[in-house]
């Protein structure tokens, strides 16, 4: 029952329905694939066999009484670190967290569990989702299924790499900065940043609050749909998530139809900086996307080109406040330094002990970007680009429907080649800053291989805020458009894992 | 702008309660300049006519009715504390001895 790991989310629900399979045989043969791979991959921080076939059987049993919680029930799941868990420890890629046990679930994770899908466990990701490598975990980085001398992208590199090497169909991310998009694109999968309010945050570690999004991450278009309609929705427990009425985004995906659709070509994503293999996928896209019936513009937005300073500005900002909870009191680590002390030195070691470079970098910045005398200079500036951002988004959409760019400037880098320089590793977000800057939605769908390295390039669109059925459409069209030209999908591709080869 | 002394970043640190290495200041200074360098430029299109925008999709006076809600309770919240007595946490002397 091998092949029940190549099914999409999709087809193990039909399967589920019909009775040719069940929840246990597949979330074994999921467990198995991780087991045999993941010591390659380092997707995985936690697997727990006996609590997710428990979960199976329970889901099994609902479906012999004729009672599945939704058509997904008994489909497996791997969920980000950064989501806290009642069943496994939750750690945010972090050693301030290690083994840390939350008291209660994250509210999109109590969706997926009442709608019957399977936890496998928890995915690898740069420390508090600080980093677009995952080479930032401090339980070592995840590798790319790909290439396995490479990165996966990040933050979320371990749920990208877990449904790019199919050892589970679906899973979580967030998204702060592009941290499921950018994966997705570098991993030839599919990743869904949702409008800002439209998944609850609750029980997401936070990074950067203004910023951070919960949403998909898939092999297909319809998969990321199928979960974001699980996910989606009001919180009383998240004062910043929206009272909308959402639609259906499968069926979205399943209309798929660009005939009349208006895409703006964003000019400042469209050339230097970007490498060959990626503008030539991006503009073969937007040539199919055209000849069936899509129309197709340039755009200009100026003020992106500020973007990724402002958002390097907010985020640490932000973040500093966010991690000042990690204070040895309540929960994760205490130090203790050499011959005791009162509790802000136990603070201040825990802290030192705690944190990895990337993540006390960030923190000291933005506690520079916030002090007195620099914050109308900085943190204020920074904001005032943020209202530059939403204004050029506000204008380009009121003459296209939906914006394209490639996902990320470059396909993906080998281990350790970027982390000398923040500032070069922070530059590769400029496609993926705009979308959290201004709260609108975007989705990263493949768009075939670089011709001059071989690997993954994603496209990515944007929508305006609370559109993000328009994402499904277009992102389903291209989807079918690109798999019917190639005669395959792009992860059919990927090399063989055998697992033992470190 | 770039010109953060080490003494800065030291008194960075102790504000963000952390207890950096003096290594570790050394190499903050150095990024912390570069950084600042390269984040600058938001300065100058920040002109005074734009208003600031702190949140991506504003809402306003959000409440909830005055009940008491989903409560996590005391046991469970203390249950992963480093350390504590039953009902709440422990922590080390808040003063030291100079104080």
């Amino acid at each position: 029952m091998s092949d029940l790991i190549h099914k999409t989310a999709a087809q193990l629900a039909e399967m589920l329905a019909a009775g040719t399979t069940t929840s246990v045989e597949i979330t074994q043969a999921h467990l198995d694939r991780i087991a045999a791979v993941d010591g390659d991959l380092n997707a995985f921080l936690h697997v727990n066999a006996a609590v997710s076939l428990e979960a199976a059987k329970a889901s099994d049993a609902r479906r012999a009484a004729g009672a599945p919680l939704s058509p997904l029930d008994g489909v497996p799941i791997a969920i980000k670190d950064v989501l806290v868990t009642t069943d496994m420890p939750s750690t945010s890629g972090s050693k301030i967290l290690e083994g840390w046990m939350s008291p209660y679930d994250a509210t999109v994770v109590t969706k997926v569990r009442e709608a019957g899908l399977v936890p496998l466990g928890k995915t690898n990701m740069d420390e508090f989702a600080m980093g677009s490598s995952t080479e930032h975990s401090a339980y070592g980085p995840t590798r790319n299924p790909w290439d396995l001398d490479r990165i996966p992208g990040g933050s979320g590199g371990g749920s990208a790499a877990a449904v790019a090497a199919f050892e589970a169909p679906l899973a979580l991310g967030s998204d702060t900065g592009g941290s499921i998009r950018q994966p997705a694109h570098i991993t030839g999968t599919v990743g869904v940043k949702p409008t800002y309010g439209g998944v609850s945050r609750y029980g997401a570690i936070a990074l950067a609050s203004s910023f951070d999004q919960i949403g998909p991450v898939t092999r297909t278009v319809m998969d990321s749909a199928l979960l974001h309609d699980v996910i989606k929705g009001h919180d009383v427990h998240d004062s910043t998530s929206l009272k909308d009425e959402w639609p259906s985004f499968a069926e979205a995906a399943k209309n798929a139809n660009v005939k009349g659709l208006k895409i703006g070509v964003i000019e400042q994503l469209d050339g230097e900086g970007f490498q060959p293999g990626v503008l030539a996928r991006f503009h073969e896209s937007l040539e199919l996307l055209k000849a069936n019936g899509a129309e197709i513009v340039n755009v200009s937005l100026p003020s992106l080109e500020h973007a990724v300073a402002a958002y390097y500005l907010i985020l640490p900002a932000e973040a500093s406040s966010n991690l000042a909870k990690f204070d040895s009191v309540r929960f994760g680590l205490r130090v203790q330094p050499e011959g005791g002390g009162t509790v802000e030195q136990v603070m201040s070691a825990t802290r030192e002990a705690g944190f990895g470079a990337e993540v006390k970098r960030r923190i000291i910045l933005g506690t520079y970007a916030l002090s007195a005398g620099y914050y109308d200079a900085y943190y204020g500036s920074a904001q005032k680009v943020r209202t530059l951002v939403q204004r050029d988004f506000a204008d380009a959409f009121s003459k296209v429907d939906v914006l394209a760019s490639p996902t990320a400037p470059t396909t993906a880098w080998k281990l350790g080649e970027q982390l000398d320089d923040p500032v070069a590793m922070w530059r590769g977000d400029i496609a993926t800053i705009p979308a959290n800057m201004a709260g609108i939605p975007g989705i990263s769908v493949p768009a075939g291989l670089a011709d001059e390295d071989g690997l993954p390039v994603g496209i990515q669109f944007l929508a305006p805020a609370r559109e993000d059925a328009r994402l499904y459409n277009v992102g389903a069209a291209l989807e079918t458009l690109l798999e019917q030209k190639w005669g395959h999908t792009l992860l059919s591709q990927a090399p063989e894992l055998k697992g033992g080869a470190l | 702008m770039s010109d953060i002394s080490a003494e800065q970043v030291r008194h960075l640190a102790n504000l963000a309660r952390i207890d950096l290495s003096d290594a570790e200041i050394a190499t903050m200074t150095t990024e912390l300049g570069q950084i600042m360098e390269a984040v600058a430029s938001v300065q100058a299109v920040a002109t005074p006519d734009v208003p600031a925008t702190s949140h991506p999709i504003p809402l306003k006076n959000v409440y909830r009715p005055d009940v008491v809600a989903d409560v996590i309770p005391t046991d469970k919240a203390l249950a992963s504390a480093p350390e504590h007595d039953g009902s709440r946490f422990k922590v080390s002397a808040i003063l030291g001895e100079e104080q």
